[in-house]
């Protein structure tokens, strides 16, 4: 009876998981064009991606500086403005709507804006460094900062993880507050003693899941730069490349873009691997059961 | 009991000390919080204030907030370039079979999993987890490859098919809230004599209503935000949705420089979003909460 109730996932998962996992391994072994049945030629292509790809290189090092940047921003700024709020303020319920609310506008609409949040010539961030007397910046045509520009950008999404740790933060009983003040403990020893402690789990799942979506990045940067990834190829990131080779050349170099796929896969994996294994020694699960 | 906290204890607060650095510290809260709000808020404030700015104005430096005046007419001119309503007619559609196939699909699997024992049940579940994790690039072209073997590129099946054979997370939200609902209940329809399927559509899921209205809006924000689906599905200009559509509105060549317009476009394509961001905020919220806490 219960597996007639989750059969649905089971064809589900079957099509849209385990047939997608294991074709795009086998298909990274062949030259495939989708028009003409696939060639094989082995290790061809895992070759060539590490010996004849200056782009690979290139994108997985921008996608890097995306991942650590992003992943920071959004860990750092997030816990901060949840401690922020969970500091008994007015207009709780306000304040949490409005940092949340840019990260419900549409990917596309966002990057439309953000074209403009960047412009050199009449841009919003320009326009605010000029006022406070900093110097400003061509963020779309300056190799060296143009992922930096799309760092600046993925502070819109703070709120998401934001609201995440607010709601861990109130999670945490008073008492332990109580206990910790009449022990003398100033607000930085709290901090550093009581909230940051049973906040490591959800700082420990806010990172997986962050670092997992980081690694993706693809969307905004198509859209901001025409599918270039420019300027030459500074901001070209991993998904980007892979998407080229599949959808963007002539002929379609699907074995190729597969073979970028399970690379970026490993590379996933053993991040998560590492978190995950790393993870015992600084979470802190209360009473030894999953916290989440 | 509680104990009384320092803070709240009469002696400090009678100590103009104490009191001035309470002041400057809540003066210094909410001064971030306001800095931090402007912050978030001005792209958006922006987009909104210069689709009515005549072209110019756009392109001052520093930048200006406020229209010299007041031009409605870039959303009539941006409608002629931008085929607002056949985009909107698809994306909606394609939201709306999509929310139908996710709730459906989500809350009969995820009550197979919640009040079921099968073999293979908590393997089963953790391969569900598993899926999370597994790359969108990974799946991409084999599911690409099918699509086009069985002639499904430049129709909308590709973005609502999935939608019925369950989602994993949504399950999760879904499956979690089924467990939290008592089993005595359930045992008392069974006694009453109801079959399994009654209990499901009778008792469950009326019960499990502040899950699925949580899944029915993470499932519109994702269909209605998609880009990377129907910009490799759909060719025809015909089937475009409101992304696709406001991407080749702001990327079409000659059109680079009509910020007014574009902005005017992006702000037809927010509005409908933030209305029901408006509408249905506490879900919206939850629906963040519940995906911080998955693992």
């Amino acid at each position: 009876m219960g597996l007639l109730f989750i059969s649905p996932w089971i064809v589900g998962v079957l099509l849209f998981s385990l047939f997608p996992f294991v074709a795009s391994f086998l298909l990274s072994f062949t030259k495939y064009n989708i028009v003409q049945p696939p060639e094989w030629i082995g290790l061809d292509h895992y070759n060539s991606i590490f010996t004849d790809d200056p782009l690979f290189l290139k994108s997985l090092r921008n996608t890097g500086v995306y991942v650590g940047g992003s992943v920071t921003i959004r860990i750092v700024l997030g816990f901060a403005l949840a401690l922020l709020l969970n500091a008994k303020v007015r207009f709780l319920g306000l304040w949490r709507t409005l940092f949340y609310l840019p990260s419900v506008v549409p990917i596309v609409a966002l990057s439309v804006i953000w074209l403009y949040v960047l412009n050199a010539r009449a841009g919003l961030l320009n326009s605010l460094l000029y006022a406070i007397g900093l110097p400003r910046y061509r963020w779309f045509a300056d190799p060296d900062i143009a992922m930096i520009g799309y760092l600046i950008m993925s502070t819109t999404w703070v709120g998401v993880t934001m609201v995440i740790f607010l709601a861990g933060l109130q999670g945490i009983p008073e008492e332990y507050y109580d206990a910790a003040k009449i022990d003398g403990a100033n607000v930085f020893q709290r901090l550093r003693r009581v909230t940051i402690p049973l906040m490591t789990p959800t700082i420990y799942l806010n990172i997986l899941i962050n670092i997992i979506n980081a690694f993706q990045v693809f969307t905004q940067v198509f859209i901001m730069t025409d599918g270039t990834g420019g300027p030459r190829d500074a901001t070209r990131t991993y998904v980007l490349h892979l998407f080229d080779h599949a959808f963007q050349y002539l002929p379609p170099q699907m074995g190729y873009s597969s073979a970028l796929a399970w690379i970026l896969f490993m590379i996933i994996f053993f991040f998560t691997a590492v978190i995950v294994t790393t993870s015992q020694r600084w979470v802190f699960y209360q009473g030894g059961e999953n916290g989440a | 009991m509680t104990a009384p906290s320092v803070g709240q204890t009469g002696f400090l607060q009678r100590d103009p000390i104490f009191r001035l650095t309470r002041i400057t510290g809540r003066l210094l809260l909410y001064g971030l919080l306001i800095v931090m709000s402007l912050w978030f808020l001005a792209p958006l404030f922006w987009m909104f204030m210069s689709s009515f700015m005549p072209l110019d104005q756009v392109g001052v430096f520093p930048v200006q907030w406020i229209p010299r005046v007041w031009m409605p007419e870039n959303f009539t001119e941006a409608l002629r370039f931008w085929n607002f309503g056949t985009t909107f007619r698809n994306t909606m559609l394609i939201t709306l079979f999509s929310i139908v196939g996710d709730i459906g699909s989500c809350t009969i699997v995820a009550y197979g999993f919640a009040r079921f024992r099968f073999p293979y049940r908590d393997t089963l579940f953790l391969i569900l987890l598993a899926t999370l994790m597994l790359p969108f690039a990974v799946r991409l072209i084999p599911v690409y490859a099918a699509y086009e073997a069985i002639g499904w590129i430049d129709t909308f099946y590709p973005l609502i098919v999935p939608n019925f054979f369950g989602n994993a997370f949504y399950i999760f939200i879904c499956r979690q809230f089924f467990l939290g609902i008592p089993q005595d209940l359930l045992d008392a329809a069974k006694i009453d004599g109801a079959s399994e399927v009654r209990i499901f559509t009778k008792v469950m899921i009326p019960l499990a209503k502040p899950a699925i209205v949580v899944i029915a809006i993470l499932s519109f924000q994702n269909s209605w935000n998609d880009f990377l689906g129907p910009l490799i599905y759909l060719k025809d200009p015909d089937l475009h949705t409101l992304a696709i559509g406001l991407y080749k509105f702001t990327s079409l060549p000659g059109q680079g420089g009509i910020y007014n317009q574009q902005m005017a476009a992006s702000t037809m394509m927010v509005l409908p979003v933030l209305i029901v961001f408006f509408l249905f905020q506490k879900q919206f919220i939850q629906g963040a909460n519940i995906s911080g806490l998955k693992g």
